[in-house]
């Protein structure tokens, strides 16, 4: 068996005396892309943010192709989460830096890289966005849909391998959300090693190696989607989806 | 022209312009570049540090500036501590100025999403590099009509200095009219100085806020 790239340990998170998570464990092989989905409050976020360590987990580890990782020493936790890109559900682009300075700041206060060199790599992920011609706007200026592929270029620039993605579509508007949708999928085709949670039960039926499903801050059920959506299974992960369908029609 | 004018006061009150000049200069800049110091610390810092400087910004805005100079002046000799009425009065103004310039930093530092800082660690960030090359710069434009305004106050708090004997604008102009018994004309005519100096300062301040302006920061 090989070593995942990304493993997460009986991970849990109390806040007060709420048990935010307990006891998630994750792994990610190399190049797979896994969606978690499951009921607003399960943990999904949370999760995602233990897992590059913005939220400080109670107990439980984090492993990096194999080597777990010290997470109180300040400059392997600085160096690991370089290794693992994060998109944000409500973008968190850099307010006063244009596109281009948004992906290159990191290179160069980080990385150390010099000016020119940064901002020729800069360039390069906002092509493979799809943004080079919108590298002197700012947040400010540019849509939803174009804040997110900043934000995916920004990530991307530092060469991490894992994404993290918190519901990169949940803040847009229903047509901005398939740009984004697309840019994520060839991530998957260039093999990106990727967890991600989202509702877009389409995207995740069609590209998802994996799908898990948590409530209540704990993982329910993973498995492939043919396993868990297939017509005729009787998975939580069906019920759960056959009623956020149900919820739609509904509104409609 | 009456000469008291053109042979007493505009002299005089050249001289004190050189001064208050020399006192603002410094003052403004220093107090400027404390206040973003004292105001990341009281947000940001670890506790005993943020205890430490908010009070400092409760004493230094809590005590009368004249008072405060009194002390600097005339009261530190008492621990052997002796200032120039000059180093005096620019310390006293710095101190000052920053405790009420860390407040508007502060509001805008409190103003700033903390998806800013999250993206930044994300990306492999420390702190400190997260607050200098994110943080900072944001809360900067946002609070620059703020310490835009308290330099304004200071260029007229720093009439204070004469009464620690460094003899400024106000403290010529004192001197001049009591010579003369030209008290209207002596104090017009700094008021019209001050009037001038303010006046510049704030087409200055006005400049620079344009030149920090960004799409989605004040000034469009």
């Amino acid at each position: 068996m090989t070593v995942p790239i990304l493993f997460a340990r009986d991970i849990c998170v109390t806040i007060g005396s709420n048990e935010i998570l307990k006891n998630v464990s994750l792994s990610l092989p190399k190049g797979s892309l896994k969606v978690l989905i499951g009921p607003s409050g399960a943990g999904k976020s949370t999760f995602l943010q233990t897992l590059n360590h913005l939220i400080p987990h109670d107990s439980g580890c984090l492993e990096l192709n194999g080597k777990e990782i010290n997470l109180n020493n300040k400059r392997e936790l600085y160096a690991y989460r370089q290794q693992v890109g994060m998109i944000f559900q409500d973008f968190n682009l850099f307010d006063h830096l244009n596109a281009l300075d948004n992906v290159a700041i990191a290179l160069r206060k980080v990385k150390g890289v010099e000016r020119q060199t940064a901002h020729n790599r800069a360039m390069q992920e906002l092509k493979r966005v799809g943004l080079e011609d919108k590298a002197t706007l700012y947040p400010a200026e540019l849509s939803g849909g174009q804040k997110q592929r900043v934000a995916i270029a920004r990530a991307l620039a530092m060469d991490p391998t894992v994404l993290l993605l918190d519901e990169p579509t949940s803040a847009l508007d229903p047509e901005l959300i398939g740009e984004v949708l697309a840019v994520i999928r060839d991530l998957t085709r260039d093999g990106l090693t990727m967890v991600m949670a989202t509702h877009q039960m389409d995207f995740a039926r069609a590209l998802a190696h994996e799908i898990v499903f948590m409530q209540d801050g704990e993982i329910i059920e993973q498995g492939s989607p043919e396993e868990l959506l297939q017509e005729g299974t009787s998975s939580r992960t069906r019920d759960f989806c056959a009623r956020l369908v149900t919820a739609i029609d509904d509104k409609r | 022209m009456d000469p008291f004018y053109t042979n007493e006061l505009i002299p005089a009150l050249n001289r004190g312009l050189v001064m208050s000049t020399m006192l603002i200069i410094p003052s403004a800049f220093f107090g400027l570049l404390g206040g973003i110091l004292v105001g990341t610390f009281r947000v940001f810092g670890p506790k005993p540090i943020q205890r430490l400087f908010n009070a400092y910004t409760a004493i230094f805005r809590g005590v009368p500036l004249m008072v405060q100079l009194f002390i600097l002046y005339y009261g530190l000799p008492n621990i052997g501590i002796y200032f120039e009425a000059y180093t005096a009065a620019v310390i006293g103004f710095i101190l000052c100025s920053s405790a009420y310039n860390s407040e508007y930093i502060r509001g805008a530092l409190l103003a700033i999403k903390s998806g800013q800082l999250q993206a930044a660690s994300a990306l492999g960030m420390s702190k400190t590099q997260a607050l200098v090359w994110i943080i900072i710069p944001q809360a900067f434009r946002r609070a620059l009509p703020g310490c835009g305004n308290e330099m304004i106050y200071l260029i007229k708090y720093s009439s204070l200095a004469y009464i620690v004997s460094c003899i400024e604008l106000t403290g010529e102009a004192r001197a001049i009219a009591a010579q003369s018994f030209r008290f209207t004309e002596a104090f017009t005519v700094v008021a019209c100085y001050y009037l001038l100096l303010v006046s510049i300062a704030t087409y200055l301040l006005k400049k620079v806020e344009k030149r920090l302006a960004i799409p989605g920061f004040g000034t469009k």
